[in-house]
């Protein structure tokens, strides 16, 4: 038997390319077993990269890993895959689960593993799937299809799938980021029993909070390259802060008071369906004003996806009604919407925010291709496109080759500037207080966009739009938003001014639990 | 185990000559492959290629323009219908009916035709006026045909692609009917086919060859399809869902009049094609009015890119295959469908080069294994 | 209907409808792995001319098979080239491959005759119908499903050997996974593209055999068009059994089941034409695809795998 304490990963010298990105550069790192190492760094730091490296999913173009695992000492292996990496005791839960919706879990977690038979018996396989479970519990019925089940039981699933082949090497990418505060430090008990049983914890973060409570030591990685690893014990917010970022504070709030102005947006008793036709929404009944910006906490999958897509007349609601500026929309179509000011950074930038394959400047036109002076009648005017284009490439600073580039071909940032420029100068084009909803805005930019984005939707509050901001990040919440809504289920929990609100209450309502009354005064 | 791996690697900014470069090459290598398997037939490729040329171009630099007029008239029916394929493919909407469409155009000018002279003496009998009433039958009858699956698809999300296929065959059968027996020239001894138009009815011809005034209508539309895709909203439009459908609907552009506007367009275009053929070249209506151009037109839209100015280009190209096919089937007694072997490998060139303009390909040797090295 | 008329249509319905399953089913191989091929007419044309070709010139019908579903293999290779290794457009691919399959067979047809001659109007061997000693002789079931060729019951092990590798085996339920979820598979350290080439030529070579037993039983010899459509058909086929093969059968059944009526209505001298009579199971796909359509908006949708036709590449980043 290893015992704990031992080095269980090394990773020696590795460097990873992509087509005009390094995203490691000579990274060294050992992980012990027993331990909960916490990868630390801001997004684009190379955290996950590193790690798909190690669980065998991209091919290191420099240096090598070694492993003690399946009862061998340390020794160099070549994993080529995630087979590789499965055989050798590695394992990785990955942000976007890796599972099949319209299989069962036990058939979820047989999938690929070895030692099955070629024709399974079910029965046997479910049997100790739900032993596993007990063993570490994970509770969760082996005979359940996936797609009926909660995020947080997915990602049981997901761990229970690594602990079925045997990992003692388990990666966990931003696990807590579809959890609620009160599921991640069940999470946190988990990682913790399993570390007991020998297992060497590898849990990608970049929430300091977090990474604080749960593990034993902390790699920061910035810029694809390791900056230190610390003994947790001893560090604090501030110091962790500093090495994440590279200076002294990441972002100040320059949020000043204001007053607000008219209502802009106000929706009474909105219900709506998701795509499978289940209830999404009830009741929703809130108002955005002028100069302000509203905050959306909750776990994702609780309803914001469709929120969004209602406010912005891409999604009918059932029932209720929605008011624009006084003028009731409810079952305007979307190019309505357009036309009354609002404005929609989407989620999904190449889901829905941006045409691929098109150049910047059809993907700049989106908007206001059926206006002067991009086109009159029914033509379009290709220099009064170009002239458009170059004045947001300059206005927002996006990194492009040129206006004729693929908006795929930019990087995450630029996109997400291309889109914020579209959208906010559309939104004040069409009417003075334009109503933007931004949809997880800054999620997987680098640090120097994210400022670009926050800066942009405080300016527009100050110029008097009215903001919807959703986000999975509470801290982000708190020095943007006037006021923190919170969803769950589909319902708001509580709606009340951000001053007035703790992180922790915030929490208890996004597990669902609805605001005391005396603080929603 | 291979001793390399290919890599894959995007192109960040793609050059532009790229564009015309990779097709071209393509092409070129298409023509080396069907070479090679020619020869595997034990044919010898450079005879035929050499046969195909003279049929296609034969004789073009001694003045005579014979060959190339034939080229030209072979060529017509596939500019409009590669016109119509592309229309509806830049929307992906994936349109295999032109060749029902072509069909149905062409059956809706041959009724006006062959009846509307006798039913309704009072229209003035001239080609002018013949002409516009037969484009507008062929053009609606087009259209018409290519509405059934483009509202299917609009409202219940039935597959164009098979539906569209489908209403090819139907159209084709319900043809063959009409000039079999419905209207079957009672005089023509049972001879497959209608009675032949009256004259006025014909396209007018140039230079004393076959060459008729539907090169001139294909010509016209590929101008009009530049303007709507290059200038038009509704060309945006269709270019938008046609690369993302989310990001459109997002952008707020109407899904179902899109879809529906399209095909009309597209079921329009592919009409002109059929009335071409039965007002250019045979004056009746009769055996080879499909003649495959609805499918060729495919593989013309897909290897110009669905570019109008090239569509017009690649048609002549695959037209000058056609006719030198054609040519080895008279002097060397090879089938004539070596045109569409030699076609459809084109596509196909095509189609696998384009990795070549939007990745960098780099075959690497595969590493060796990091154990051996370490030490 | 007497008995003895439903035990005809029943019997050509089974015949007919042979080289549709076997092409469907190919087809629902391929497309669970999560690849779409529209070159499934080709395939089975290139099918019906290679296996009537070696027919001809070998006397051997088991080696036609053969050479025929090595032919569909090939080409179904030549889409998981394009398709998977170039990443190029999954429908134009296998738009060209029927393009190309079409045109090829019609060379083929005016080639692979005695001296480099034509190959239409030749008698050539062919598969007989050869009675199951006992199962023949039963009732209705005997006549109809009994006294076929031996590639119709070749079809009865063949199904339910699908239905079991699907459902039953664990490469069955990667498969059933890789057009879901290929990311999923891949994590899972199963060579996704590997096995989207197997199951691509599978395909093939199913519609290739099917091809076969149109050339070879169903209306032997070889002719311009044998297949008729019959490719498109099983691709409608796959979304009227959404992506289940014993579905499939039931609707290659009825489509087999037309083409008996046709038959019987042409043998008793009908007055209306060929022509018209033939439009039949072109306008039966459109009309069974908008009532399956109709029933309920969101099936279609549902049915389809979810990543089918869409290029997968692992190290690609956005």
């Amino acid at each position: 038997m290893v015992e704990a304490g031992e080095v269980a990963v090394a990773i020696r010298g590795l460097t990873k390319k992509f087509p005009g990105v390094i995203a490691n550069e000579g990274v060294d790192l050992t992980v012990n077993r027993g331990e909960i190492h916490a990868l630390l760094g801001e997004n684009g730091a190379g955290k996950s990269t590193l790690m798909n490296c190690l669980a065998g999913m991209y091919a290191p173009d420099e240096g090598h890993i070694e492993l003690a695992t399946g009862g061998r000492p340390l020794r160099t292996v070549d994993i080529r895959s995630p087979r590789d990496a499965s055989r050798n005791g590695v394992g990785m839960v990955y942000q976007h689960f890796k599972l099949v919706p319209n299989q069962t879990v036990a058939e979820n977690i047989i999938l690929g593993a070895d030692g099955v038979p070629f024709v399974p018996k079910m029965r046997d396989i479910e049997r100790q799937v739900r032993e596993l479970a007990e063993r570490y519990g994970l509770d969760v019925d082996p005979t359940a299809y996936i797609w009926q089940l909660s995020v947080g039981l997915r990602q049981r699933v997901e761990i229970l799938k690594l602990l079925y082949r045997g990992a003692e090497v388990l990666i966990l990418d931003e696990p807590t980021d579809v959890l609620t505060p009160q599921e991640a430090d069940s999470l946190g008990d988990t990682m913790r029993e399993l570390a007991a049983d020998g297992k060497a914890i590898i849990f990608i973060s970049h929430k300091l909070g977090e990474v604080l409570k749960f593990s034993d030591r902390v790699t920061v990685l910035r810029g694809g390259k390791l900056v230190e690893t610390i003994e947790t014990e001893g560090a604090d917010r501030a110091s962790l802060a500093r090495l994440m970022v590279g200076r002294e504070v990441l972002f100040r709030a320059d949020r000043d008071e204001q007053e607000t102005g008219d209502t802009v947006m106000r929706c009474r008793g909105v219900a709506a369906r998701d795509d499978r036709g289940l209830p999404a929404l009830s009741d929703i009944e809130f108002e955005v004003s002028s100069g302000e910006i509203v905050g959306v906490a909750g776990v994702t999958g609780n309803g914001q996806a469709e929120l969004a897509e209602v406010l912005t007349g891409l999604r009918k609601p059932t029932s209720g009604t929605i008011e624009l500026l006084g003028k009731d929309v409810t079952d305007a179509s979307p190019r309505r919407y357009i036309d009354r000011g609002v404005a929609h950074v989407p989620a999904d930038r190449l889901g829905m925010g941006l045409a691929g394959d098109l150049p910047l400047t059809d993907n700049f036109i989106m908007k206001r291709y059926r206006h002067q002076p991009v086109s009159t009648r029914s033509f379009i005017d290709p220099k009064a496109v170009a002239k458009m284009s170059e004045r947001y490439v300059e206005r927002f600073g996006v990194k492009t080759p040129s206006i004729a580039t693929p908006a795929r071909n930019l990087s995450g940032g630029n996109q997400q500037k291309a889109i914020l420029a579209r959208e906010i100068d559309a939104g004040t084009h069409a009417v003075e207080t334009p109503f933007i909803v931004a949809a997880y805005p800054t999620r997987g930019l680098d640090v120097g966009a994210i400022e670009t984005v926050r800066t942009a939707l405080l300016e527009e509050r100050a110029s008097g739009a009215a903001v919807l901001l959703l986000s999975e990040d509470l801290d982000e919440l708190f020095v943007l938003a006037d006021r923190i809504m919170v969803l769950y289920d589909g319902r708001i929990m509580g709606i009340a001014p951000s001053e007035s609100l703790t992180q922790e209450q915030v929490g208890l309502m996004m597990a669902g639990e609805a605001m005391a009354p005396e603080a929603s005064a | 185990m291979i001793p390399w791996t290919i890599k894959f690697e995007r192109r960040l900014d793609p050059p532009r000559y790229l564009g015309w470069l990779v097709p071209v090459l393509s092409v070129a290598a298409a023509l080396v492959a069907t070479a090679v398997l020619l020869a595997v037939f034990g044919v010898n490729p450079f005879e035929t290629y050499r046969a195909m040329w003279d049929g296609a171009f034969g004789g073009l630099f001694g003045g005579d323009v014979y060959s190339l007029s034939e080229t030209l008239v072979r060529a017509t029916p596939l500019i409009l219908a590669g016109l119509a394929v592309a229309v509806s493919f830049k929307m992906k909407f994936w349109n295999i009916g032109a060749e029902g469409q072509l069909v149905m155009g062409g059956i809706a000018a041959s009724g006006v035709a062959l009846f509307l002279p006798g039913a309704v003496p009072g229209i003035p009998q001239n080609a002018v006026v013949y002409g516009l009433l037969m484009g507008g039958a062929a053009i609606l009858a087009g259209a018409a045909w290519a509405l059934v699956p483009a509202l299917l698809r609009a409202y219940l999300n039935v597959n164009e692609i098979i539906t569209t296929l489908m209403l090819n065959y139907v159209a084709i059968l319900w043809y063959s009917h009409l000039f079999t027996s419905v209207w079957n020239d009672p005089q023509g001894f049972g001879f497959p086919g209608s009675a032949l138009f009256e004259r006025f009815t014909w396209f007018p011809r140039f230079f004393d060859t076959r060459l008729h005034f539907g090169l001139v209508l294909g010509l016209i539309a590929a101008v009009f399809v530049w303007v709507l895709f290059d200038r038009t909203r509704f060309g945006y439009e269709i270019r938008l869902i046609g690369d993302n459908p989310e990001a459109a609907r997002f952008a707020g552009v109407s899904m179902f009049r899109n879809i529906v506007l399209v095909m009309l367009v597209s079921g329009g275009l592919a009409g002109l094609a059929g009335l071409s053929e039965v007002a250019g070249v045979s004056h009746r209506l009769q055996q080879g009015l499909a003649a495959d151009n609805g499918f060729t037109a495919i593989i013309v839209a897909w290897i110009a890119k669905l570019r109008p100015w090239a569509v017009v280009l690649v048609a002549i190209l695959l037209a000058a295959v056609f006719v030198g096919g054609d040519q080895i089937q008279i002097s060397m007694g090879l089938p004539a469908s070596v045109a569409q072997v030699v076609q459809g490998v084109m596509l196909f060139f095509v189609l696998g080069g384009d990795i070549f303009s939007r990745y960098r390909v780099r075959i690497t040797r595969t590493a060796p294994a990091p154990a051996t090295e370490a030490v | 209907m007497d008995l003895a008329l439903i035990t005809s249509v029943l019997a050509i319905a089974v015949f007919a409808g042979t080289s549709l399953i076997y092409a469907t089913i190919g087809e629902i191989i391929t497309e669970r792995a999560g690849i779409l091929n529209l070159g499934v007419e080709g395939m089975m044309i290139m099918g019906a001319v290679s296996a009537f070709a070696t027919a001809f010139h070998t006397e051997s019908l088991w080696l036609a098979l053969l050479v025929a579903s090595a032919v569909g293999g090939l080409m179904a290779l030549v889409h998981a080239f394009v398709t998977i290794t170039l990443r190029a457009d999954q429908i134009v691919s296998g738009l060209a491959l029927t393009l190309a399959g079409v045109g090829l067979a019609s060379f083929l047809g005016e080639r692979l005759g005695p001296d480099s001659g034509p190959l239409v109007g030749l008698r050539g061997p062919r598969f007989l119908e050869v009675d199951l000693p006992g199962l023949a002789n039963l009732p209705v079931v005997g006549e109809a499903l009994f006294q076929q060729d031996p590639i119709v019951y070749s079809m009865y092990a063949f199904v339910p050997l699908v239905w079991f590798w699907m459902y039953r085996t664990r490469p069955g339920q990667q498969l059933r996974a890789m057009g879901e979820s290929p990311q999923t598979v891949d994590a899972m350290g199963i060579p996704v593209l590997r096995w989207r080439y197997i199951y691509t030529v599978v395909g093939g070579v199913l519609a290739g055999f099917g091809g076969a037993h149109l050339s070879l039983a169903y209306t032997p010899g070889w002719s311009e068009n044998l297949t008729g459509g019959r490719g498109w058909i099983a691709i409608a086929l796959v979304i009227f059994a959404t992506w289940r093969p014993g579905r499939a059968v039931l609707g290659a059944l009825l489509f087999g089941g037309v083409n008996a009526v046709q038959f019987r209505l042409q043998a008793a001298g009908t007055s209306i034409s060929a022509n018209l009579l033939n439009m039949a199971p072109y306008l039966l796909t459109i009309v069974v695809l908008v009532l399956i359509s109709g029933a309920s908006p969101l099936r279609h949708r549902l049915g389809a795998p979810a990543a089918l036709a869409v290029p997968y590449a692992r190290e690609e980043r956005t």
